[in-house]
Protein backbone atom coordinates (compact mmCIF):
# COMPACT_ATOMS: atom_id res chain seq x y z
CA UNK A 1 0.00 0.00 0.00
CA UNK A 2 1.22 3.70 -0.94
CA UNK A 3 1.11 6.15 1.53
CA UNK A 4 1.40 9.97 1.10
CA UNK A 5 1.45 12.59 3.87
CA UNK A 6 0.94 15.93 1.94
CA UNK A 7 4.38 18.19 2.52
CA UNK A 8 3.63 21.49 3.34
CA UNK A 9 4.63 24.23 5.71
CA UNK A 10 2.67 22.44 8.71
CA UNK A 11 4.55 21.43 11.93
CA UNK A 12 3.16 17.82 12.93
CA UNK A 13 4.21 16.05 9.30
CA UNK A 14 7.49 14.23 10.62
CA UNK A 15 5.27 13.28 14.13
CA UNK A 16 2.56 11.83 11.36
CA UNK A 17 5.37 10.06 9.59
CA UNK A 18 6.98 8.55 13.05
CA UNK A 19 2.87 7.49 14.24
CA UNK A 20 2.55 5.41 10.79
CA UNK A 21 5.88 3.80 11.66
CA UNK A 22 4.92 2.62 14.94
CA UNK A 23 2.10 0.97 13.45
CA UNK A 24 3.90 -0.58 10.77
CA UNK A 25 3.34 1.68 7.75
CA UNK A 26 6.21 4.02 5.72
CA UNK A 27 4.68 6.43 4.18
CA UNK A 28 6.20 9.16 1.54
CA UNK A 29 6.37 12.84 2.73
CA UNK A 30 5.51 14.40 -0.67
CA UNK A 31 3.80 17.45 -2.70
CA UNK A 32 4.46 15.98 -6.01
CA UNK A 33 1.12 15.87 -7.57
CA UNK A 34 1.73 12.58 -9.47
CA UNK A 35 2.63 10.40 -6.38
CA UNK A 36 -0.54 12.15 -4.32
CA UNK A 37 -3.40 11.05 -7.39
CA UNK A 38 -1.45 7.74 -7.25
CA UNK A 39 -1.54 6.92 -3.55
CA UNK A 40 -3.60 4.47 -1.84
CA UNK A 41 -4.05 6.73 1.28
CA UNK A 42 -3.39 10.46 1.68
CA UNK A 43 -3.00 12.07 4.98
CA UNK A 44 -2.98 16.16 4.94
CA UNK A 45 -1.86 17.02 8.64
CA UNK A 46 -1.86 20.52 9.62
CA UNK A 47 -0.42 22.80 12.35
CA UNK A 48 -0.31 26.63 11.86
CA UNK A 49 -2.29 29.16 10.86
CA UNK A 50 -5.47 28.98 8.12
CA UNK A 51 -4.56 31.94 5.90
CA UNK A 52 -0.55 31.40 5.60
CA UNK A 53 -1.15 27.78 5.04
CA UNK A 54 -4.26 28.26 2.37
CA UNK A 55 -1.70 30.69 0.42
CA UNK A 56 0.82 28.30 0.43
CA UNK A 57 -1.91 25.03 -0.81
CA UNK A 58 -2.36 27.59 -3.87
CA UNK A 59 0.94 28.81 -4.68
CA UNK A 60 1.64 24.49 -4.95
CA UNK A 61 -1.85 23.66 -6.86
CA UNK A 62 -2.74 21.69 -3.95
CA UNK A 63 -6.13 23.52 -3.55
CA UNK A 64 -7.62 22.06 -6.82
CA UNK A 65 -5.66 18.86 -6.53
CA UNK A 66 -6.99 17.63 -2.98
CA UNK A 67 -10.18 18.40 -3.72
CA UNK A 68 -10.54 16.08 -6.50
CA UNK A 69 -8.95 13.07 -4.83
CA UNK A 70 -11.13 9.85 -5.46
CA UNK A 71 -8.79 7.48 -2.82
CA UNK A 72 -9.48 7.78 1.43
CA UNK A 73 -7.62 11.24 2.19
CA UNK A 74 -7.63 11.85 5.89
CA UNK A 75 -7.32 15.73 7.15
CA UNK A 76 -5.59 16.57 10.68
CA UNK A 77 -6.01 19.41 13.02
CA UNK A 78 -5.54 22.63 10.95
CA UNK A 79 -5.94 19.84 7.96
CA UNK A 80 -9.76 19.11 8.44
CA UNK A 81 -10.20 22.76 9.07
CA UNK A 82 -8.90 23.72 5.34
CA UNK A 83 -11.11 20.80 4.18
CA UNK A 84 -14.18 23.05 5.21
CA UNK A 85 -15.75 25.67 3.11
CA UNK A 86 -14.20 28.98 5.16
CA UNK A 87 -12.35 29.94 7.89
CA UNK A 88 -12.71 32.87 10.41
CA UNK A 89 -8.74 32.15 10.88
CA UNK A 90 -7.83 35.33 8.51
CA UNK A 91 -11.19 35.36 7.08
CA UNK A 92 -9.89 32.17 4.61
CA UNK A 93 -11.95 30.82 2.22
CA UNK A 94 -10.82 27.19 2.18
CA UNK A 95 -10.88 23.74 0.08
CA UNK A 96 -14.92 23.54 0.19
CA UNK A 97 -14.87 19.55 0.35
CA UNK A 98 -16.76 19.85 3.82
CA UNK A 99 -20.06 22.81 3.62
CA UNK A 100 -19.00 23.73 7.19
CA UNK A 101 -17.55 26.82 8.49
CA UNK A 102 -14.55 27.22 10.95
CA UNK A 103 -15.24 29.06 13.91
CA UNK A 104 -13.23 30.73 16.64
CA UNK A 105 -14.53 29.74 20.23
CA UNK A 106 -15.49 31.72 22.38
CA UNK A 107 -14.84 32.07 25.93
CA UNK A 108 -17.96 32.41 28.10
CA UNK A 109 -18.16 34.89 30.84
CA UNK A 110 -15.64 34.03 33.69
CA UNK A 111 -18.19 33.99 36.69
CA UNK A 112 -19.42 30.71 34.71
CA UNK A 113 -15.28 29.28 35.26
CA UNK A 114 -12.37 30.52 33.81
CA UNK A 115 -12.66 28.40 30.63
CA UNK A 116 -9.12 28.73 28.86
CA UNK A 117 -8.97 28.80 24.85
CA UNK A 118 -7.31 27.00 23.53
CA UNK A 119 -9.30 23.66 24.06
CA UNK A 120 -5.43 22.12 25.17
CA UNK A 121 -5.43 18.38 25.93
CA UNK A 122 -7.53 15.10 25.89
CA UNK A 123 -10.98 15.07 25.50
CA UNK A 124 -13.93 12.31 25.29
CA UNK A 125 -15.05 11.01 21.73
CA UNK A 126 -19.01 10.53 21.60
CA UNK A 127 -21.45 9.68 19.08
CA UNK A 128 -18.44 7.90 17.22
CA UNK A 129 -19.40 6.46 13.52
CA UNK A 130 -18.02 3.71 11.50
CA UNK A 131 -15.52 3.33 9.44
CA UNK A 132 -13.22 6.01 10.84
CA UNK A 133 -14.01 4.81 14.21
CA UNK A 134 -15.38 1.34 16.24
CA UNK A 135 -18.20 1.50 18.48
CA UNK A 136 -14.93 0.76 21.18
CA UNK A 137 -13.76 4.25 20.87
CA UNK A 138 -16.71 5.74 22.17
CA UNK A 139 -16.08 7.71 24.96
CA UNK A 140 -12.46 7.20 24.68
CA UNK A 141 -9.80 10.15 25.33
CA UNK A 142 -8.13 11.93 22.43
CA UNK A 143 -5.73 15.00 22.43
CA UNK A 144 -6.93 18.12 20.85
CA UNK A 145 -5.41 21.36 20.32
CA UNK A 146 -6.98 24.29 18.87
CA UNK A 147 -8.70 27.86 19.13
CA UNK A 148 -11.42 27.31 16.15
CA UNK A 149 -13.91 24.31 15.91
CA UNK A 150 -16.11 23.26 13.31
CA UNK A 151 -20.20 23.06 15.14
CA UNK A 152 -21.63 19.81 14.68
CA UNK A 153 -23.70 18.85 11.12
CA UNK A 154 -24.57 16.27 8.72
CA UNK A 155 -20.53 15.24 7.78
CA UNK A 156 -19.86 14.99 12.12
CA UNK A 157 -18.45 11.67 12.48
CA UNK A 158 -17.66 11.70 16.16
CA UNK A 159 -18.73 14.59 18.15
CA UNK A 160 -16.40 16.69 21.53
CA UNK A 161 -17.91 18.76 23.97
CA UNK A 162 -15.89 22.12 24.82
CA UNK A 163 -17.72 25.22 25.55
CA UNK A 164 -20.25 23.10 23.70
CA UNK A 165 -20.47 20.27 21.34
CA UNK A 166 -18.48 20.48 18.26
CA UNK A 167 -17.35 17.83 15.38
CA UNK A 168 -14.33 15.87 16.62
CA UNK A 169 -14.28 14.55 12.96
CA UNK A 170 -15.79 14.88 9.54
CA UNK A 171 -16.41 12.43 6.75
CA UNK A 172 -17.93 12.96 3.32
CA UNK A 173 -17.47 10.30 0.53
CA UNK A 174 -13.79 9.43 0.93
CA UNK A 175 -12.96 12.65 2.48
CA UNK A 176 -12.43 11.54 6.82
CA UNK A 177 -10.92 14.63 9.00
CA UNK A 178 -10.04 14.78 12.65
CA UNK A 179 -9.94 18.04 14.48
CA UNK A 180 -7.78 16.71 17.15
CA UNK A 181 -4.63 14.48 16.62
CA UNK A 182 -4.68 10.68 15.91
CA UNK A 183 -0.49 10.62 15.94
CA UNK A 184 -0.40 11.60 19.32
CA UNK A 185 -3.48 10.15 21.14
CA UNK A 186 -2.12 7.19 22.77
CA UNK A 187 -3.65 3.90 21.85
CA UNK A 188 -7.08 5.59 20.38
CA UNK A 189 -5.52 7.02 18.27
CA UNK A 190 -3.28 4.50 16.95
CA UNK A 191 -6.77 2.38 16.42
CA UNK A 192 -7.66 5.48 14.66
CA UNK A 193 -5.45 5.47 12.20
CA UNK A 194 -5.26 2.07 11.61
CA UNK A 195 -8.99 1.84 10.77
CA UNK A 196 -7.96 4.30 8.36
CA UNK A 197 -5.41 2.77 6.14
CA UNK A 198 -7.36 -0.88 6.61
CA UNK A 199 -10.14 0.84 4.76
CA UNK B 1 -15.10 16.82 29.54
CA UNK B 2 -11.73 18.36 29.32
CA UNK B 3 -9.00 16.20 31.02
CA UNK B 4 -7.00 17.69 33.61
CA UNK B 5 -3.30 16.29 32.88
CA UNK B 6 -0.59 14.26 34.95
CA UNK B 7 2.90 15.58 32.88
CA UNK B 8 5.89 13.69 34.29
CA UNK B 9 9.08 15.85 34.03
CA UNK B 10 12.68 13.76 33.08
CA UNK B 11 15.48 15.89 33.39
CA UNK B 12 18.55 15.35 30.88
CA UNK B 13 22.18 15.35 30.83
CA UNK B 14 24.39 14.37 28.28
CA UNK B 15 21.20 11.81 26.79
CA UNK B 16 20.03 10.18 30.27
CA UNK B 17 17.95 11.18 32.66
CA UNK B 18 19.36 12.33 35.67
CA UNK B 19 17.21 11.13 39.11
CA UNK B 20 18.21 7.54 39.40
CA UNK B 21 14.37 5.52 38.50
CA UNK B 22 13.34 2.77 40.73
CA UNK B 23 11.78 0.92 38.11
CA UNK B 24 12.17 -3.11 37.59
CA UNK B 25 10.73 -3.33 34.41
CA UNK B 26 12.91 -0.80 32.59
CA UNK B 27 15.92 -2.28 31.00
CA UNK B 28 18.27 0.67 30.18
CA UNK B 29 17.70 3.15 33.45
CA UNK B 30 19.20 6.11 31.74
CA UNK B 31 16.96 5.86 28.90
CA UNK B 32 14.82 8.66 28.41
CA UNK B 33 12.90 6.98 25.76
CA UNK B 34 12.49 3.82 27.28
CA UNK B 35 11.24 5.75 30.94
CA UNK B 36 9.26 8.05 28.34
CA UNK B 37 7.22 5.02 26.86
CA UNK B 38 6.60 3.58 30.21
CA UNK B 39 5.08 7.02 31.69
CA UNK B 40 3.03 6.82 27.94
CA UNK B 41 2.00 3.26 28.34
CA UNK B 42 0.87 3.93 32.16
CA UNK B 43 -1.20 6.45 31.31
CA UNK B 44 0.87 9.91 31.21
CA UNK B 45 -1.22 12.64 29.23
CA UNK B 46 1.76 14.60 28.42
CA UNK B 47 5.98 14.13 29.59
CA UNK B 48 8.17 16.76 29.63
CA UNK B 49 12.09 16.44 28.95
CA UNK B 50 14.28 19.22 30.05
CA UNK B 51 17.60 19.48 28.72
CA UNK B 52 20.18 20.05 31.86
CA UNK B 53 23.27 19.83 29.50
CA UNK B 54 25.07 22.70 30.53
CA UNK B 55 27.81 22.73 27.44
CA UNK B 56 26.59 24.32 24.10
CA UNK B 57 28.20 21.52 22.31
CA UNK B 58 26.15 19.12 23.37
CA UNK B 59 23.15 20.63 21.88
CA UNK B 60 23.36 18.65 19.72
CA UNK B 61 23.07 15.04 21.43
CA UNK B 62 19.96 16.53 23.03
CA UNK B 63 18.23 17.00 19.63
CA UNK B 64 18.87 13.57 18.20
CA UNK B 65 17.30 12.42 21.65
CA UNK B 66 14.35 14.42 20.96
CA UNK B 67 14.06 13.04 17.65
CA UNK B 68 14.12 9.19 19.10
CA UNK B 69 11.33 10.41 22.09
CA UNK B 70 9.23 11.38 18.83
CA UNK B 71 9.72 8.18 16.82
CA UNK B 72 9.11 6.36 20.26
CA UNK B 73 5.82 8.12 22.00
CA UNK B 74 2.56 8.43 21.23
CA UNK B 75 1.89 11.10 23.49
CA UNK B 76 2.69 15.22 23.11
CA UNK B 77 5.80 15.97 24.75
CA UNK B 78 7.40 19.28 25.29
CA UNK B 79 11.24 19.95 25.60
CA UNK B 80 13.21 22.85 27.50
CA UNK B 81 16.22 23.95 28.45
CA UNK B 82 19.14 26.17 26.56
CA UNK B 83 15.96 27.02 23.96
CA UNK B 84 17.31 31.25 23.55
CA UNK B 85 17.04 31.62 19.85
CA UNK B 86 14.36 30.97 16.73
CA UNK B 87 17.02 28.28 15.23
CA UNK B 88 17.32 26.37 18.45
CA UNK B 89 13.23 25.90 18.45
CA UNK B 90 13.35 25.01 15.16
CA UNK B 91 15.79 22.35 15.26
CA UNK B 92 13.56 20.75 17.87
CA UNK B 93 10.16 21.19 16.22
CA UNK B 94 11.94 19.30 13.18
CA UNK B 95 13.03 16.43 15.37
CA UNK B 96 9.39 16.18 16.31
CA UNK B 97 8.86 17.68 19.63
CA UNK B 98 5.59 19.27 19.83
CA UNK B 99 6.16 21.99 22.18
CA UNK B 100 9.34 23.95 23.98
CA UNK B 101 9.64 25.58 27.04
CA UNK B 102 11.87 28.50 27.35
CA UNK B 103 12.36 30.32 30.83
CA UNK B 104 15.16 32.19 31.30
CA UNK B 105 15.88 33.24 27.64
CA UNK B 106 12.44 34.73 27.77
CA UNK B 107 12.97 36.86 30.94
CA UNK B 108 16.24 38.56 29.97
CA UNK B 109 14.61 38.91 26.08
CA UNK B 110 11.02 38.97 26.35
CA UNK B 111 10.63 39.56 22.26
CA UNK B 112 11.51 35.74 22.22
CA UNK B 113 8.00 35.29 23.69
CA UNK B 114 6.34 36.89 20.65
CA UNK B 115 8.98 35.89 18.04
CA UNK B 116 8.03 31.91 18.43
CA UNK B 117 4.99 32.43 18.65
CA UNK B 118 4.73 34.26 15.46
CA UNK B 119 7.07 31.76 13.79
CA UNK B 120 5.61 28.15 15.16
CA UNK B 121 2.34 29.60 16.61
CA UNK B 122 0.88 29.77 20.44
CA UNK B 123 0.79 26.16 20.76
CA UNK B 124 4.14 25.76 20.53
CA UNK B 125 5.50 27.71 23.05
CA UNK B 126 4.52 26.73 26.87
CA UNK B 127 6.53 29.84 29.17
CA UNK B 128 7.94 28.34 32.19
CA UNK B 129 8.43 30.58 35.08
CA UNK B 130 10.58 29.75 38.86
CA UNK B 131 8.87 32.10 40.95
CA UNK B 132 9.80 33.01 45.09
CA UNK B 133 7.41 33.98 46.99
CA UNK B 134 8.89 37.41 48.30
CA UNK B 135 5.05 38.19 51.11
CA UNK B 136 1.75 37.41 50.32
CA UNK B 137 0.89 37.52 46.93
CA UNK B 138 4.38 38.83 46.15
CA UNK B 139 6.41 36.46 44.14
CA UNK B 140 9.32 37.25 42.16
CA UNK B 141 10.87 35.69 38.80
CA UNK B 142 14.16 33.62 39.17
CA UNK B 143 16.65 32.43 36.50
CA UNK B 144 19.03 29.79 36.24
CA UNK B 145 17.03 27.46 38.12
CA UNK B 146 15.83 30.05 40.87
CA UNK B 147 19.39 31.00 41.84
CA UNK B 148 18.72 34.75 40.37
CA UNK B 149 16.09 36.67 41.50
CA UNK B 150 14.64 39.18 38.51
CA UNK B 151 12.76 42.46 38.65
CA UNK B 152 9.58 40.89 37.25
CA UNK B 153 7.02 39.78 39.30
CA UNK B 154 5.12 36.70 38.82
CA UNK B 155 1.74 37.58 37.96
CA UNK B 156 2.60 40.60 35.62
CA UNK B 157 4.85 38.67 33.67
CA UNK B 158 2.78 35.64 33.61
CA UNK B 159 0.53 38.71 31.46
CA UNK B 160 2.91 39.67 29.43
CA UNK B 161 4.09 36.07 28.05
CA UNK B 162 0.37 35.70 27.60
CA UNK B 163 0.04 39.31 25.97
CA UNK B 164 2.93 38.27 23.69
CA UNK B 165 1.27 34.74 22.87
CA UNK B 166 2.59 32.39 25.00
CA UNK B 167 0.23 28.91 24.73
CA UNK B 168 0.59 27.81 28.20
CA UNK B 169 1.87 28.80 31.90
CA UNK B 170 4.60 26.53 33.26
CA UNK B 171 4.76 27.54 37.03
CA UNK B 172 7.30 26.12 39.15
CA UNK B 173 7.04 27.85 42.78
CA UNK B 174 10.79 27.43 44.11
CA UNK B 175 9.54 27.64 47.36
CA UNK B 176 7.66 24.47 47.26
CA UNK B 177 9.71 22.54 44.94
CA UNK B 178 11.15 19.69 46.71
CA UNK B 179 9.85 20.02 49.40
CA UNK B 180 6.82 17.54 48.45
CA UNK B 181 4.14 19.49 50.98
CA UNK B 182 1.84 20.69 47.90
CA UNK B 183 1.88 23.02 45.06
CA UNK B 184 1.70 26.45 45.64
CA UNK B 185 -2.15 26.95 45.35
CA UNK B 186 -2.84 30.32 46.25
CA UNK B 187 -0.79 31.72 43.37
CA UNK B 188 -1.47 28.92 41.23
CA UNK B 189 -5.60 29.67 41.94
CA UNK B 190 -4.62 33.57 41.30
CA UNK B 191 -2.99 33.03 37.70
CA UNK B 192 -5.61 30.46 36.52
CA UNK B 193 -8.43 33.12 37.44
CA UNK B 194 -6.24 35.94 35.77
CA UNK B 195 -4.88 34.19 32.49
CA UNK B 196 -7.01 32.77 29.61
CA UNK B 197 -4.32 30.03 28.63
CA UNK B 198 -3.43 26.94 31.08
CA UNK B 199 -1.54 27.07 33.84
CA UNK B 200 0.48 23.51 34.23
CA UNK B 201 1.55 23.46 38.26
CA UNK B 202 5.16 22.76 39.36
CA UNK B 203 6.45 21.94 42.36
CA UNK B 204 5.75 20.23 45.80
CA UNK B 205 4.36 17.18 44.68
CA UNK B 206 4.83 14.41 47.05
CA UNK B 207 1.46 13.10 47.45
CA UNK B 208 -2.17 12.33 45.64
CA UNK B 209 -3.94 14.57 47.61
CA UNK B 210 -1.92 17.33 46.34
CA UNK B 211 -2.72 16.86 42.86
CA UNK B 212 -6.28 16.60 44.05
CA UNK B 213 -5.71 20.00 46.00
CA UNK B 214 -3.86 21.41 42.72
CA UNK B 215 -7.00 20.73 40.63
CA UNK B 216 -9.39 22.29 42.76
CA UNK B 217 -7.87 24.47 45.37
CA UNK B 218 -5.41 25.44 42.57
CA UNK B 219 -7.39 25.38 39.83
CA UNK B 220 -4.38 24.42 37.62
CA UNK B 221 -5.01 22.97 33.99
CA UNK B 222 -2.09 20.72 34.73
CA UNK B 223 0.23 18.94 37.04
CA UNK B 224 3.75 18.42 36.51
CA UNK B 225 5.88 16.00 38.97
CA UNK B 226 9.45 14.23 38.79
CA UNK B 227 10.74 12.25 41.59
CA UNK B 228 7.73 10.74 42.99
CA UNK B 229 7.45 9.16 39.60
CA UNK B 230 10.84 8.81 39.25
CA UNK B 231 11.07 6.60 42.01
CA UNK B 232 7.25 5.25 41.78
CA UNK B 233 6.32 6.68 44.90
CA UNK B 234 2.88 7.46 43.21
CA UNK B 235 2.76 5.34 40.48
CA UNK B 236 0.58 6.98 37.60
CA UNK B 237 -2.05 4.26 37.39
CA UNK B 238 -2.82 4.50 41.22
CA UNK B 239 -2.65 8.92 40.98
CA UNK B 240 -4.93 8.45 38.16
CA UNK B 241 -7.64 6.42 39.56
CA UNK B 242 -7.70 7.83 42.88
CA UNK B 243 -8.60 11.39 41.42
CA UNK B 244 -11.31 9.55 38.96
CA UNK B 245 -12.28 8.52 42.50
CA UNK B 246 -12.40 12.24 43.71
CA UNK B 247 -14.94 13.22 41.42
CA UNK B 248 -11.60 14.87 39.06
CA UNK B 249 -12.37 14.35 34.97
CA UNK B 250 -9.07 12.18 34.28
CA UNK B 251 -8.36 10.16 31.20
Amino acid sequence: MKIVIIKYNAGNIQSVSFALERLGYQAEITADHDAIRNADKVIFPGVGEASTTMAYLKSEGLDQLIPSLKQPVLGICLGMQLMCSHSEEGDTPCLGIFDEKVKKFIAPPKDSGNIKIPHMGWNQLTNVREPLFNKELENEYVYFVHSFYVATGPDTAAESNYIHPFSAALRKDNFYATQFHPEKSSKAGEQILRNFLEM
Amino acid sequence: MLAKRIIPCLDIRNGQTVKGVKFLDIKEVGDPVELGALYAQQGADELVFLDITASHEKRKTFVDLVKRIAQHINIPFTVGGGISELSDADALLSAGADKISINSSAVRNPQLISDMAQHFGSQFVVVAIDAKQIAGDDWTVTVNGGRIPTEKRLFSWAREAEERGAGEILFTSMDHDGVKQGFANEALARLSDERGIPIIASGGAGAKEHFKDVFTKGKADAGLAASIFHFNEIPIPELKAYLKNEGISIR
